[in-house]
């Protein structure tokens, strides 16, 4: 199994590395399209702000990398929220791979999530063996609204997308790489889809 | 529902675990990898890598420390202790910890906070604020709670959040050690007056500790060491407890 992390400038990738290496696979970082398009599993990980992770991935012709690939792609956190169609995080347009909007969590709650929270509804195998209502974690002020690609809900203040999936994307807007057991559980399920 | 956090704190020497009481009389408790992945499996929700001999000592083993946790530890943790400067952060942080925390650094240049925050994010900045009870007052203490200082602790960690800290972990000297609860009123004042959320740290000695500060004292996380690192709780059976005390933790 041929593996492939993005490599860009939101951080945080060593930990879904080490989370694969404890899956027994090791996989590969890089930003060459070419080993991107060669992989069997892509992941596109991140931590970050998205006016910048934005801004680097056109400037190296990823954007069209990404959406053109044809193999299980994951995006985690970050990942995700570029996956949408727009954030309002410096108010961009984002990849459009999903059709949602990525909104500032309000000031009602303490903003950022941080920590453990449960997801429901889960859909396709991305969640095979996982319970509903599974505590996986979060740390974001920004979320995907809720719509027809939504395979997991979570709620903070409202419900919003815990992971989505659309044809060949899926993306987790908590850490699987960060989430015990549970979250490797996901990983390999991501892996074995 | 978004649960409160269960935090063992390893206050680590040269990759070992120890714990002073009232910040001295250093023991020896264990590997900190091992001991982490213990407190992991047990139902920790997260990690705190403090290295308390950092602002006194060299630390060359921080960062492979740092790399066999999160080569080990499939929880998020923290790491701290000395850390001063962007590049600091930028090699923990590459090393894998997801977040760092700043104490004495910040104090002596709040802009650290903004620098650390516009680089790696806010979710990964630590404000950890040493505070002691004084003359009806609390000021804020710097070195491992050795330096006092006339910065009152509000002011401090209102100012730090303004700058870009993501979380605050607050430690009242007053209370660490001696087991008899956590300093409800100074957490429940922090905890409502930022944003962010706020781990208390400092006086845990029984179960009933963790209800009252969660409720009382408004914290959104714990943080423990020695009830931990000695069994006299065990983070499963705390967990169990919280639960049948109507508070939401992952279980």
């Amino acid at each position: 199994m041929n593996v492939v992390i993005i490599k860009y400038n939101a951080g945080n990738i060593r930990s879904v590395l080490y989370a694969l290496e404890r899956l027994g696979i090791q996989a590969t970082v890089s930003d060459d399209p070419v080993l991107i398009r060669a992989a069997d599993r892509v992941i596109f990980p991140g931590v970050g702000e998205a006016t910048s992770a934005m801004n680097y991935l056109r400037e190296r012709g990823l954007d069209k990398v990404i959406t053109s690939l044809t193999q299980p792609v994951l995006g985690i956190c970050l990942g995700l929220q570029l996956m949408c169609a727009h954030s309002e995080e410096g108010n961009i347009d984002c990849l459009g791979i999903f059709p949602q909007q990525v909104k500032l969590f309000p000031p009602q709650e303490k903003v950022p999530q941080i920590g453990w929270n449960d997801i429901f509804n889960l859909k396709t195998p991305l969640f095979k063996e996982i319970k509903e209502n599974s505590y996986v974690y979060f740390v974001h002020s920004y979320y995907a609204e809720m719509g027809e690609n939504t395979i997991a809900t979570a709620n903070y203040i409202n419900d919003y997308s815990a992971a989505l999936w659309k044809d060949n994307f899926y993306a987790m807007q908590y850490h699987p790489e960060k989430s015990g057991d549970i979250g490797a559980r996901m990983l390999k399920n991501f892996i074995d889809l | 529902m978004l649960t409160k956090r269960i935090i063992p704190c390893l206050d680590v020497k040269d990759g070992q675990t120890v714990k002073g009481i009232n910040f001295l009389n250093i023991q020896s408790v264990g590997d900190a990898v091992e001991l982490g992945a213990l407190y992991a499996k047990m139902g920790a929700d997260e990690l705190v890598f403090l290295d308390i001999t950092a602002t006194n000592e060299k630390r060359k083993t921080l960062s492979e420390l740092v790399t066999r946790i999160a080569k080990h530890i499939n929880i998020p943790f923290t790491v701290g202790g000395g850390i001063s400067s962007v590049e600091d952060v930028s090699v923990l942080l590459n090393c894998g910890a997801d977040k760092i925390s700043v104490n004495t650094a910040a104090v002596k240049n709040p802009q650290l906070i903004k620098e650390l925050a516009s680089q790696f994010g806010s979710q990964c900045v630590v404000l950890a604020v040493d505070t002691k009870y004084e003359n009806g007052e609390w000021f804020v203490y710097l070195n491992g709670g050795r330096v006092p200082t006339t910065i009152k602790t509000k002011d401090w960690v209102k100012q730090a959040v303004e700058l870009g800290a993501g979380e605050i972990l607050l430690t009242s000297m007053n209370h660490d050690g001696t087991k008899d609860g956590f300093a409800l009123d100074i957490t429940r004042e922090i905890s409502e007056s930022v944003n962010v959320p706020v781990i208390a740290s400092g006086g845990a000695g029984k179960m009933e500790h963790f209800t009252d500060v969660f409720t009382k004292g408004k914290a959104d996380a714990a943080l423990a060491a020695s009830i931990f690192h000695y069994k006299e709780i065990d983070i499963a059976d705390l967990k169990r407890y919280l639960k049948n005390e109507g508070i939401e933790v992952r279980i």
